[in-house]
């Protein structure tokens, strides 16, 4: 099986977890979720170093360099927001 | 990909998965925050040994200067805005970061594609690219038109004649560009003008939406800009991409629909605005009969300190009046003379599914006395006071009653069935849907005009006295 056969397979299972994992999630933990998961496609940071490491001429620089502050924002910001907001849940003393 | 790389990234994917696992608990949704983000910076600091240069070389310093620029500029505006935001605005701050990844996920496809051309690559990756420059411009620019819409500019739903027929128009006008883009090999104008195509239609698809139903759409761009990630990790073969992606669209997806679902309405129908017609047939549900019948604080104060089991039901007027510490106070004083307090949350109440709990831990108000709608109906009937604080549309009967409403079918608080009813509102204005509510004529229902954090003042002050 060549590489690029094995990462559709990935990529297939991947779709059930995602499904699987939140299946029975109460509403209540449906916002911090939303936030929670907008931070982990904030992944795509990754992305961008990479694109931006490779970058030549001023045209991919500005673009790979406005990819990495996007990708940044998404996931530093995300995971702070969600914790953020997560800190309040808090059971009767 | 040598070893190391490919176990810190089976490492980091593994802790976003427990990271949303845990997630779906009170208990540990902090921790599984906390673990996904731990995921991420292993995965970070992973990649740091894979870049390089433009054609193999090392990467040449100016690159390396503009990304930790780059880095610590995102994780200032994205420290500021995530500190800074009033818990009542999160879903907009939701709305921007989503957008931004969006964004950088349409940048990452589009750079990557004017650089590989449709040439080098096999058929399906060069979809790929463009599969995630598209999406992930809609998501960027739907988002912010989200975000502009929660912020209140244009909260209306925007149609015009003809206006379905034009976003189809602009769609197969795109996908036309992107088929001919998938067989060229050098078309910058042609890749900027599918990007502009993919803005002008993320833009198009949200306007028409109306402003209740943004939750709705951010939880639905949230899902793409995970698919366009996945895609982007094709594109670049880099398997944590893709299998973090992956996980958000799907589970994104599903929890699209489960919104959906809480409010009782096909996502299609979200999606293609039937919210906004539904509205104006608001004249048609006039006459309800009864009379609405006010009361003064002092009364309502006593009704509550007599009960044995007084109701909440908190809405989205409460969280504007900002006044959840006020309603906190008064559940303690109840508290204290043995009344028993629980909230009713209404799935949709406050402006996203959850958001109601969020505000409420806010102000303190531990999570174990707040009971999700499916609990507290059966109890109702047994209930001595239901008070209902900026709620409206969650707790009106005419879901059940009523054929032609526009909110008919949609699961509600059934607040009429308590013995007593006291309403907070500050006049007889309507809900987010425009209709009349049957609950404030009904016989068992009294209505405290007045802003709620006063009136709840007034009701804080009725029972210390009492």
């Amino acid at each position: 099986m060549s590489v690029e056969i094995l990462t559709i397979f990935i990529f297939v299972l991947s779709i059930f977890i995602g499904i699987e994992l939140i299946f029975k999630v109460p509403a209540m933990l449906h916002t911090p979720l939303m936030s929670g998961t907008n931070a982990i496609h904030g992944i795509i940071l990754l992305g961008g170093m990479l694109v931006l490491a490779g970058a030549d001429g001023a045209l991919e620089r500005v673009a790979g360099f406005v990819a990495v502050v996007f990708g940044a924002a998404n996931v530093f910001g995300g995971f702070m927001v969600t914790d953020r907001m997560l800190q309040m849940f808090k059971r009767r003393k | 990909m040598s070893t190391l790389p490919a176990i810190t990234f089976l490492l980091a994917s593994v802790l976003f998965i427990l990271g949303i696992k845990l997630l779906g608990s009170p208990k540990t949704a902090r921790l599984g925050n906390l673990m996904a983000a731990a995921g991420m910076i292993i995965a970070l600091l992973a990649t740091l040994p894979l870049m390089h240069g433009p054609l193999g070389a090392a990467v040449p310093g100016i690159n390396a200067t503009l990304m930790v620029i780059g880095i610590l500029a995102g994780l200032g505006i994205g420290a500021y805005g995530a500190y800074s935001v009033k818990m009542t605005a999160m879903p907009q701050m939701v709305a921007l970061f989503n957008g931004a990844g969006g964004g950088a996920a349409a940048l990452v496809a589009a750079l990557e594609f004017a650089k590989q051309g449709g040439e080098t690559q096999a058929e399906w990756i060069t979809l790929a690219m463009l599969f995630a420059t598209l999406i992930g411009a809609v998501s960027f620019s739907g988002s912010i038109i989200a975000f502009l819409k929660l912020e209140g500019k244009f909260e209306k739903p925007l149609t015009y004649p003809g206006q379905q027929f034009g976003n189809a128009a602009l769609f197969i006008a795109m996908i036309a560009l992107g088929v001919k883009l998938a067989g060229a090999t050098h078309a910058p104008a042609a890749l900027i003008g599918f990007l502009v195509f993919a803005l002008a239609f993320g833009v198009l698809m949200v306007l028409p939406i109306g402003g209740a139903d943004m939750p709705v759409v951010i939880s639905l761009l949230n899902s793409f800009t995970g698919l366009a990630v996945a895609a982007d990790g094709f594109a670049i073969s880099n398997i944590a991409m893709i299998i973090a992606g992956t996980l958000v669209g799907s589970s994104g997806t599903l929890l699209t629909l489960f919104m959906c679902q809480a409010m009782n309405r096909p996502v299609t129908n979200v999606i293609f605005g039937a919210f906004g017609k539904a509205v104006k047939n608001e004249a048609g549900a006039a006459d309800v009969g009864g009379t609405v019948k006010p009361i003064q604080a002092d009364e309502a104060a006593l009704l509550m300190s007599i009960a044995q089991h007084v109701v909440i039901v908190p809405g989205y007027g409460l969280a504007v009046a900002q006044a959840q510490h006020q309603v906190r106070e008064l559940a303690d004083e109840l508290g204290k003379r043995g009344v028993e307090v629980s909230y009713a949350i209404h799935p949709v109440a406050g402006r996203m599914p959850g958001h109601m709990n969020v505000l409420l831990a806010e102000a303190s108000v531990p999570y174990d006395q707040l009971v999700e709608m499916e609990a507290i109906n059966p109890q109702m009937d047994r209930v001595d006071v239901c008070l209902v604080i900026g709620a409206n549309d969650v707790v009106n009967p005419a879901a059940h009653e009523d054929k032609t409403s526009p909110i008919f079918g949609m699961p509600i608080i059934e607040a009429e069935k308590a013995r007593a009813v006291i309403v907070l509102k500050r006049s007889m204005g309507k809900g987010f849907a425009g209709i009349e509510n049957h609950l404030f004529f009904r016989d068992n229902c009294r209505m405290l005009f007045g802003d709620a954090k006063a009136s709840l003042q007034a009701l804080v002050a009725g029972v210390k006295e009492s």
